[in-house]
Parts: structure tokens; C-alpha cells; sequence
């Protein structure tokens, strides 16, 4: 039987609509932030290399730094998530399973993230 | 695989030829290491985490943190994860690029994608050889 709804009517609701580029923009909004920040953990890394736990503890708990590396360890985290969620879409077919990886995904990231901010507070409060 | 005899009936269609098939163009190896980089890198943030943490914790953290990332496994993974950073940076620019429009003849992304591969590699080893030659450890 032929429907009297518009195309437009059928598909209004039923897919992304209002955050279709959500998830492409914030993976590229993260990218573009992780350009500098990605350079300056290198030359930290680096930087730290077999030095003592002093050096490190004087390093990150120095408010710049502490700030910088919980940007880095934020917008990774964020950027990760959204680069894992498309994985999981792309070859996780069964519905269980993807709700299951994509909720495991994100309370992992989430866990990650809350132990890295708490070791840099804690760092800078030492 | 046609001779092979199929119980589903799925299984048994005739399948176009993809992956296994066809000879891979540097464009497919550094789309699939992308990927398998950004993967590593995921995991590689509990090992920042857990580094994070050690500090923390004080001289028995550091040490705790060291007993077991100055093994040769665990500078192994280091330098997997240094090296993971440094192509996911470089194709992660490029992909920002493409998204920009450049990038696209189809022989400047193969020449990009060998020249990528090659910079990521030569990117890691250089960290590693400066740590090891004592030019690391500026941070002092």
C-alpha cells in the first residue's frame, strides 16, 4: 500500500538527526588540539628520560605543566573514545555486543581519565 | 571456497574479492596502521595513567613504575607506543588535510603514505637514540 507520509516524514526521529557531523567535528576539534599537545608530551617525555622521580614530581606539579598534561590526557581520552566507537561500529554487527563495547569503551575512558586528573591534582598537591 | 561444500545458505553466495585479493597500495597499509596505532594508543593511555599514578605515589611508585617498564618488554612496549604517537600524529595531519581538500591524486597519497611510514620510523628511533646517547633528561 502506498503511504501518504513524505520521505521526509519517514526518516524524521529515526536516525542522528541534529548531531550528524557531531561526532566528525569533535574527532577533528580534538585532532587539531592534540597537534601541540601531542609535540609537547613527546619533549616531555623526553625530557624526563632517566632522570629521578624528583625531576618528574617537580615537572608535573609546576601549574603549567599539571594543566597541560590534563589537557593532553583529556583530549586523548575524548579523541580515543570517538576513534574507538567508530571501530566498534564498523565491525561489531550484533546489537548486544556493540551496547556492551560501547558502554565497557566509554566507562573505561572515563576510569582512565578520572585516575589520571586525580594523580596530577594529587602531584600538584604534594 | 565454491568448492566447499556450505551448510548456510549465506555462507555458500559468492563473495566479491576484497582484502586477500588484491596487492595492498601504501594507502591501505597506512589507513589499517591508523586504525591499529589509535588502538595501541588507547591502551597506551593506562600506561600513561598508571605512570601518572606511580609519580603520585611518591619514590616507591617511581620505582614500582620503573621495575617493570625498564624490562626489555616494557621498553619494547614504549617504544611501540612512542612510535604508534609519532604515525598517528603524521596521519592524523594528513587527515586533516584531506579533510581541507589536499592530498588526493592518487600518486601524491601513495608517495605520502611511504613517506609517512618512513618518518614515523625514523621520528621513533630518534627519541630513543637521543634518550640512550644521555641527551634526554633536559627536563633536570
Amino acid at each position: 500500500m502506498k503511504s501518504a507520509q513524505t520521505p521526509l516524514h519517514k526518516v524524521q526521529g529515526m536516525g542522528s538527526s541534529h548531531s550528524g557531523t557531531g561526532h566528525f567535528w569533535h574527532e577533528r576539534v580534538t585532532a587539531v588540539a592534540l597537534i601541540p599537545l601531542s609535540l609537547w608530551f613527546l619533549y616531555v617525555m623526553l625530557g624526563l628520560a632517566g632522570t629521578s622521580e624528583v625531576t618528574a614530581l617537580q615537572f608535573l606539579a609546576h601549574p603549567w605543566n599539571a594543566l597541560l598534561m590534563g589537557a593532553f590526557v583529556s583530549f586523548s581520552l575524548y579523541h580515543a573514545y570517538l576513534g574507538v566507537q567508530v571501530v566498534i561500529d564498523d565491525y561489531i554487527h550484533t546489537a548486544g555486543t556493540k551496547i556492551f563495547l560501547l558502554l565497557f569503551t566509554l566507562l573505561s575512558v572515563i576510569a582512565v581519565g578520572v585516575v589520571s586528573l586525580f594523580a596530577i591534582v594529587r602531584i600538584a598537591a604534594l | 571456497m565454491a568448492d566447499t561444500p556450505q551448510k548456510s545458505v549465506a555462507a555458500s553466495r559468492p563473495l566479491s574479492p576484497h582484502l586477500t585479493i588484491y596487492r595492498w597500495p601504501a594507502t591501505m597499509a597506512t589507513s589499517i596502521t591508523h586504525r591499529a596505532t589509535g588502538m595501541g594508543l588507547t591502551i597506551g593511555a593506562i600506561v600513561l595513567a598508571w605512570w601518572l599514578f606511580s609519580i603520585s605515589n611518591g619514590p616507591p611508585g617511581w620505582e614500582s613504575f620503573h621495575a617493570i617498564a625498564d624490562t626489555p618488554i616494557g621498553l619494547l612496549i614504549l617504544f611501540g607506543l612512542t612510535w604508534s604517537l609519532v604515525f598517528h600524529f603524521l596521519n592524523g595531519v594528513r587527515h586533516l588535510a584531506w579533510d581541507l581538500g589536499y592530498g588526493f591524486p592518487k600518486h601524491t597519497a601513495e608517495r605520502n603514505s611511504v613517506i609517512i611510514f618512513a618518518l614515523s620510523i625514523i621520528g621513533a628511533v630518534a627519541v630513543f637514540a637521543l634518550a640512550w646517547t644521555g641527551h634526554g633528561g633536559y627536563l633536570q
